[in-house]
């Protein structure tokens, strides 16, 4: 009679596959990004008026700002949930998305700022001022500000529900207000950057039929990568938070 | 409804009792707006004009209804806790603030006409977005100040949680105000316009009735 192999012999198989099920998007993450960076200095790009190279900055700045938005609207949904049911987890999710989302923010400043010196400044002499009243900054920077006021306002407080429910209560209030801003301002203020109704594409968001395919092969993977890499650096702050504060979690 | 004209009436009689805080936000304007004479050698230009009104506005507001929450002491409010619903007290505090925001723009309105002379076309139309300008920020603010009130924080943690919220409402509101200074709009565009700011009024006012219930207790 054959007999079955006991089951300690696959435990450390069975271990490594549960650590791959929970990980396997952080692998995901750092091949994307791989990826991206290699294909995105290689690879080629259509050859554009004033752009020229600098349009390979598609691949990281423009992901900055969509990765801020995903980080902000996984902030928000935290602090929903909070509201609903008052547990202090959700407020440590929340205001590390909110944090990491922030970061992310000013990395897109950064690497636009780059790129418009480029552009904007040095081929079409752009003044500071006129750069700045862009529709887009304007957004980014209306969200930036909400969010340093968040922290000002989580600051202020001792007591940590009240800092909770508070701070829950403006963050859902200010991203609901920031929505109509990125849709309204746009319709305001005339626009040099690319994707807007000012240039070509007669659009106000990222124009994604105007994307030339060669940029498509190397953008979205690097969307889906920077994406990934700002919720994992979220979670890595959470778990500090949450190792830190466990006696009042569990206490 | 009937609570709700109750608190209202209330605001309005502690107002009336307590003249120096009201009297104090008109001395306000006023030393802001002789200020801002004094500093003009000739009066400015109207885009300056309207760009100083507005951003005076908002100052205005801060100091008008800060004071809403972060004057009502501790026991008070548990007293209003234990009378009234939250939907109740925040909605009559808006009416409240409304009416007084109102009350101190058309002053406002008034001492730059006077001070800064009067580069508006259309005078009466200026006067109506005043009004309309004066309604939306006073109800973003009251929330604010709400938020403030409970960080124990003076008027500038509401300067700080209001402006980049208030920021696209008071764009649209620059922009409106151009009609009456003369600009040219497209057939029905100020209508338009105006209906885009009572829009975002109206989300201000759904989102202050589901959240403030959640500062509300304590």
């Amino acid at each position: 009679m054959r007999t079955l192999p006991a089951y300690h012999n696959f435990a450390p198989l069975f271990e490594k596959s549960i650590a791959l099920r929970k990980h396997w998007w952080k692998i995901l993450s750092l091949l994307l990004l791989i990826y991206t960076i290699i294909g995105g200095f290689l690879l080629d790009v259509p050859r554009l008026f004033i752009l020229n190279e600098t349009i390979r900055n598609l691949y990281f700045h423009v992901c900055m700002w969509m990765g801020m938005m995903v980080l902000f609207i996984t902030s928000v949904i935290y602090s929903i949930r909070y509201l609903l049911k008052f547990n202090y987890r959700e407020d440590i999710y929340a205001s590390n998305f909110a944090a990491v989302g922030t970061f992310f923010g000013i990395l897109g400043y950064l690497t636009g700022t780059i790129w418009a010196n480029y552009t904007w400044v040095t081929d079409q002499h752009q003044s500071l001022a006129n750069i700045l009243k862009e529709p887009k900054l304007i957004g980014a920077a209306i969200a930036l500000l909400i969010y340093g006021a968040y922290f000002v306002l989580r600051a202020s407080f001792t007591d940590i529900d009240k800092r909770a429910r508070v701070s829950a209560v403006y963050n859902i209030f200010a991203f609901a207000m920031l929505f109509p801003s990125i849709w309204i301002i746009p319709r305001l203020v005339g626009s040099l950057h690319p994707g807007s109704p000012g240039s070509d594409s007669g659009n106000p968001a990222l124009n994604f039929n105007d994307i030339d395919s060669r940029l498509r092969m190397v953008f979205y993977p690097a969307v889906i990568g920077w994406t990934l890499l700002g919720v994992w650096i979220s979670t890595l702050r959470i778990r500090f938070e949450l190792y830190r504060d466990k006696n009042v979690l569990h206490g | 409804m009937q609570k709700i004209a109750t608190l209202v009436k209330k605001d309005i009689l502690l107002e009336l009792r307590q003249k120096h805080s009201f009297y104090g936000v008109i001395l306000y304007i006023a030393a802001t707006v002789y200020v801002l004479y004094l500093s003009f050698p000739a009066a400015p230009e109207p885009n300056t004009w309207n760009s100083l009104f507005w951003v005076i506005q908002l100052f205005v507001c801060i100091n008008t209804v800060a004071k809403s929450f972060l004057s009502e002491s501790r026991g008070r409010m548990l007293y209003f806790y234990s009378i009234s619903s939250p939907v109740d007290f925040i909605i009559a505090k808006l009416i409240y603030n409304v009416i007084l925001m109102v009350i101190m723009s058309l002053i406002s309105l008034i001492l730059f006409f006077v001070f800064l002379e009067n580069p508006v076309n259309d005078s009466l139309k200026f006067t109506g977005i005043v009004l309309l300008g004066g309604f939306s920020i006073s109800l973003v603010f009251t929330l604010m100040s709400a938020i403030a009130a409970k960080a124990q924080q003076n008027a500038a943690l509401i300067a700080i949680l209001g402006f980049p919220v208030i920021l696209p409402q008071l764009m649209l509101l620059m922009r409106l105000s151009r009609a009456a200074f003369g600009e040219v709009f497209r057939e029905g565009a100020v209508l338009q316009l105006c209906g885009l700011v009572m829009l975002l009024n109206l989300a201000v006012g759904a989102l202050a009735f589901i959240l403030f219930p959640y500062l509300w207790k304590d």
